[in-house]
């Protein structure tokens, strides 16, 4: 029964039983990374201020605090609009950049890239503070504006890596087909391009939406007054003190990306580049 | 002169390439506009004092007060501790996937995927209602046996490390997981064939074969670490000051410019003066595109 134990376990000829704790080892480090954050989900269902796991008396109060806030309500929206704006603003931007810097073949492009990619590098707060004086100046400050102008700067990496990366495996000859029979540039790349690296652009709108609805320190500076973001009222409630109702948005927000999740792989299938 | 075809091709080529270059304008233009000239007009603040004037007195405080330069030594000390941490922890565990089949191995890759894609906040705040002293660890820790009294592991260091690794896992494992796929298992058949017993053959072929993804890894850990806010502002509870808090703090409390501005430019410079030694060892691309 435990025969395989004693069966070579990799090239090497090291044997299962002496590669034990490695799988023991993997096994509780990869339930580390996932559990603490769904088990969030039974504790929001709790009665009590405590968020009992198991809760010993279930309930929905604390779903019927947030849906029944309109404090909540209203930042909610915020975060759906500005994640909205963001995806359909750096989503084309970002695309139309990367085919742009993958088709010319200019060596500035290597630094034009490398300046984009920058807000990846670049402290967040250093963005943040950067951005709050200059909607001083532009008077964009509070404006749903300006959170996604900012949201859309970090944002633009993920895209351009992405869909970078789905060009390098992409044949560019096809669209030279397409041009020798008379098709406009941009008519090759919608029809013969695009369809082609067209999981990458889905991906990269997800992760652009995901990115501004996430996001905690520019909203933090930039967005208040009437429209504060989502994240920057859980942060500040989490500041205080353990605000059951954070568990309650918690699970929603664990069931929406798990959603996206789903969906990316979804319009993933059968698309030929990755 | 006469003007050949070809001198007219190439020149239509070259107007085409700076047409397709020009595609990547919008994007140029809005970071130009959110960051390098804001970033820029902070770099300029930094130089002047309180009295309106340019002076090095943003930066002199850096030195003689002593707050601040434990402030960076934290800062220093929390990443080099959490790059460390994950590379304990992660190394490990892409070292397992990347022995398994395709097809499992994805599976796996979700647990690594999946809180990668999960809000930092909800997680930050997962860690925090799990640590908290009426929490699950301590009564579980309690009911175990393990200690008697609910201890406090959360706002202070313990809370700060345990949140930060479980955030910045994704970005050490997944490079490190797509450079060992890359590695040929060949080489270890070899290594075993003359005779390297198992940990001698993974430490002179495949360890090796691995480091540019583990150093690519650990050194995106590390800078994210240098700037990071959100986690260690709620673990730490306020008690592990990091320098990007101490920027927040500026501004928010005493709306001090000059000072949040000369920190930051010295956030940045540490940032990329790590990233250019670094680069010097390794290209960028190998950084940005590893991950997936």
């Amino acid at each position: 029964m435990f025969g395989w134990l004693q069966k070579p376990a990799s090239e090497t000829q090291i044997t299962h039983l002496q590669r034990l704790w490695l799988y023991v080892f993997a096994g509780v480090t990869m339930a580390l990374l996932v559990l603490p954050t769904l088990i969030v989900i039974p504790m929001s269902f709790s009665d009590s201020q405590y968020l009992e796991f198991p809760p010993r008396t279930w309930s929905t109060r604390w779903y019927q605090h947030y849906f029944g806030s309109e404090e909540w309500m209203e930042a909610t929206w915020t975060s759906l609009k500005a994640g909205f704006l963001t995806m359909i603003v750096a989503t084309p931007i970002g695309v139309v950049a990367a085919y742009g810097m993958h088709a010319s073949s200019l060596r500035s492009v290597r630094f034009a890239f490398v300046l984009l990619i920058t807000p990846m590098m670049v402290p967040v707060v250093l963005i943040a503070i950067g951005a709050f004086y200059a909607y001083v100046k532009l008077g964009l400050l509070y404006s749903i504006t300006g959170l996604v102008m900012a949201h859309t700067i970090l944002a633009l990496p993920l895209v351009l890596i992405v869909t970078g990366s789905a060009l390098k495996s992409y044949d560019m000859n096809q669209e030279l087909a397409a041009r020798s029979l008379g098709a406009a540039r941009w008519r090759a790349f919608l029809t013969v391009t695009l369809p082609q690296i067209r999981f990458a652009v889905v991906t990269s709108a997800l992760l652009s939406f995901l990115t501004s609805f996430d996001e905690v320190v520019i909203a933090m500076f930039v967005s208040g007054g009437d429209n504060p973001t989502l994240t920057r009222n859980m942060f500040n409630a989490l500041r205080d003190q353990i605000d059951p109702t954070i568990a309650a948005i918690s699970t929603i927000m664990i069931v929406v990306t798990s959603l996206m999740m789903v969906l990316a792989q979804v319009f993933g299938r059968g698309a030929g580049g990755k | 002169m006469v003007e050949t075809n070809a001198d007219g091709l190439r020149r239509d080529e070259k107007l085409e390439r700076l047409a397709l270059f020009g595609l990547a304008s919008p994007a140029l233009l809005l970071v130009l506009v959110i960051m390098v000239i804001p970033v820029g007009w902070l770099f300029y603040v930094s130089f002047i004092g309180a009295d309106g004037h340019f002076s090095f007195e943003n930066y002199e405080r850096m030195i003689t007060q002593k707050s601040y330069a434990r402030i960076f030594a934290k800062t220093f000390q929390v990443s080099l501790l959490t790059t460390g941490l994950c590379i304990l922890i992660g190394y490990p565990l892409a070292y397992f996937m990347a022995g398994l089949p395709r097809h499992i191995a994805n599976l796996c890759l979700i647990t690594v995927l999946l809180p990668f894609w999960t809000s930092l906040l909800v997680r930050t705040y997962a860690w925090l209602v799990l640590l908290q002293k009426k929490g699950l660890v301590n009564s579980w820790a309690i009911s175990l046996g393990l200690w008697d009294e609910p201890i406090k592991i959360v706002h202070n260091m313990t809370g700060t490390l345990i949140g930060m690794v479980h955030i910045m896992l994704p970005f050490l494992i997944l490079p490190v997981y797509s450079a060992m796929r890359a590695i040929d298992r060949d080489y270890l058949k070899a290594a075993s064939n003359l005779g390297a017993p198992p940990a001698r053959a993974f430490w002179t072929v495949f360890f090796p074969l691995s480091t540019p993804g583990l150093f690519a890894g650990a050194l995106m850990v590390f800078v994210l670490c240098l700037g990071f806010f959100v986690t260690p502002a709620v673990l730490g509870g306020g008690r592990v000051i990091l320098v990007s808090m101490k920027i927040v703090s500026n501004i928010e409390l005493f709306v001090n410019w000059g000072a949040a501005s000369a920190l930051g430019v010295m956030l940045l410079a540490l940032t990329v003066g790590i990233l250019w030694l670094a680069s010097r060892f390794l290209r960028l691309e190998q950084m940005t595109g590893g991950g997936h």
